[in-house]
């Protein structure tokens, strides 16, 4: 097979796809949308030395899908979103008043709710395949693709109201991220808006649980960012760039697990390693 | 009326005194350093005068109609900022965000006064540049720009010369003089550095758990306390 006849297999592979199927186009808005408001926070999160702080969310919101699915819900958003909101805030609005450290405690949360989570399914099993289940909760294998009407537009809905939240507020997050005590000292409440931060970070959780499991969240909050550090010098421009790059790195990442077959998630993770590797090479060059 | 008054205050971390029978006062045009010893209390005291920390008795007084947001602060530099992706143009107009209220941007006079503060301190060549990769004397231009948007009228600088060679130190303590002296701002300054205090400051606070002593620099120099440090620590260069 020739390289234009394997470009036109692909080609009419992914058409096909998408004008067949409509949870195909589903799954393709909710990717690129979330992806491109976990971007927009991760510079923050980055910056601010809570990278893990997705990671031990994640995991809280797994505890609580297991909670919902014992409790047999209909929707499991109703209590995976408080739940994994008010994780949130205890993790980051308490900041540097509490007596365990930032790192220990996001360490601690995360393994227990797992733990918690696993234990849950296991002890009330609903289903007969429990290792398929949780599986499929850690690594998204396939929840992005049956999503429904309501899920999507619920995904839309809240990542406009992300979006907003960040144009509006841009200038105080900067300020708040680089300099909280300056940012306090000159009458921002700071605390309001770490608790926002917060808050807009558990809500870009739960909504991300659905395309790339619980496992691999923070890859998508932290390779934009970090792969846009690499090169770019002022923080607009590290923002653009994260958020831009989120966008296509989820795209093609999507893109290829339709015409590969391959999960959807882990290849998302893959796609935004390799644009890492890429952005370190020309930051190296640049430097030089 | 004093711009900034300190009665009877108590510092302090979880109800262990640091300070205690802090009363001093801080008229317009002063330029006040903090000498002391490591631990004795001066950052906690900034950090109390910023409401960045309560005090454990005692109060603060602004007066002269200065606002608790009026005051333009200099901070240490954190780990954060070490690696941190911002433009110099973007962190002097950070310093502007106490004017804008609600409101989600900047408008043209902050812009405005960003573009003056960096002319003022001869940084505006920098606006462009990445804040990580100035050296240590070129941040804490920029740093001290910022503070500048933020007031007109009170500057608190927690050691500013800390890792700064001897020439961007000169710099810096000839720039803070002349915003003191030529822009009338008033200044409070935390400093290791005995021997630039005496030779800067109009006033001189010295903790040590306690003021040991507080008053003119002139009254300093023929104190006890002042008289054993600057042995100790090296006068007049």
């Amino acid at each position: 097979m020739g390289v234009i006849e394997w470009v036109s297999w692909v080609f009419n592979k992914l058409s096909d796809y998408f004008t067949k199927f409509q949870f195909v186009r589903y799954a393709m808005i909710v990717g690129i949308l979330i992806a491109l408001c976990s971007s927009l926070l991760g510079v923050t999160l980055v910056l601010k030395r809570f990278s893990y702080i997705g990671d031990g969310l994640s995991h809280v919101a797994f505890g609580a899908v297991a909670i919902a699915t014992v409790c047999n819900l209909s929707n499991n958003m109703l209590i995976v979103i408080p739940i994994t909101v008010i994780s949130a805030i205890l993790l980051l609005y308490t900041g540097s008043r509490r007596k365990i450290k930032g790192d220990a405690s996001i360490a601690m949360i995360s393994v227990a709710s797992l733990s918690f989570g696993y234990l849950l399914m296991n002890v009330f099993p609903t289903s007969t395949n429990i290792s398929a289940d949780v599986c499929m909760t850690l690594f998204g294998s396939t929840s992005i693709l049956t999503l429904t009407a309501t899920e999507v537009w619920l995904c839309v809905g809240m990542s406009v109201l992300v979006i907003a939240v960040f144009v509006l507020f841009y200038h105080k997050i900067f300020a708040v991220t680089f300099d909280e005590g300056f940012a306090t000292a000159t009458g921002l409440r700071s605390s309001m808006y770490n608790l926002m931060i917060a808050v807009v970070i558990a809500i870009i959780i739960v909504l991300a649980m659905n395309l790339v499991g619980s496992l691999l969240i923070s890859a998508l909050v932290i390779f934009p960012a970090l792969s846009a550090m690499r090169v770019f010098k002022s923080f607009k421009a590290v923002i653009i760039c994260s958020a831009v790059l989120a966008v296509f790195c989820s795209a093609l990442g999507m893109l290829i697990s339709i015409v590969a077959g391959t999960p959807v998630g882990a290849t998302i993770v893959v796609v935004d390693v390799a644009a890492f590797g890429v952005f370190s090479l020309v930051g190296l060059i640049k430097k030089n | 009326m004093a711009l900034l008054t300190c009665r009877d205050l108590v510092l302090g971390y979880e109800g262990k005194k640091v300070v205690e029978e802090l009363n001093f006062s801080v008229n317009a045009g002063d330029y006040l350093c903090i000498v002391g010893e490591n631990g004795s209390g001066k950052t906690t005291l900034m950090k109390t005068i910023l409401k960045l920390h309560a005090p454990i008795s005692g109060r603060i007084e602004t007066g002269e109609g200065l606002k608790q947001n009026e005051i333009g602060y200099l901070p240490q530099q954190t780990m954060v900022q070490k690696d941190f992706p911002a433009s110099v143009n973007e962190i002097v107009l950070s310093g502007c965000l106490n004017r804008c209220g609600f409101r989600p941007f900047y408008n043209r006079e902050e812009k405005q006064a960003a573009k003056k503060n960096m002319e003022r301190l001869g940084i505006t060549d920098l606006a462009g540049r990445c804040y990580r990769e100035l050296s240590g004397g070129q941040q804490q231009r920029v740093l001290l720009a910022r503070a500048l948007c933020a007031t007109g009228k009170l500057l608190l600088l927690d050691e500013p010369v800390a890792g700064l060679d001897p020439k961007a130190m000169a710099d810096l303590y000839h720039l803070i003089e002349n915003l003191n002296s030529f822009d009338g701002i008033t200044v409070i300054m935390i400093s290791h550095d005995i021997a630039a205090a005496v030779k800067y400051a109009s006033h001189i606070l010295h903790l040590s758990f306690k003021p040991l002593f507080f008053g003119r620099k002139s009254d300093y120099i023929h104190s006890e306390t002042g008289k054993l440090f600057r042995e100790v620590y090296g006068g007049e260069r």
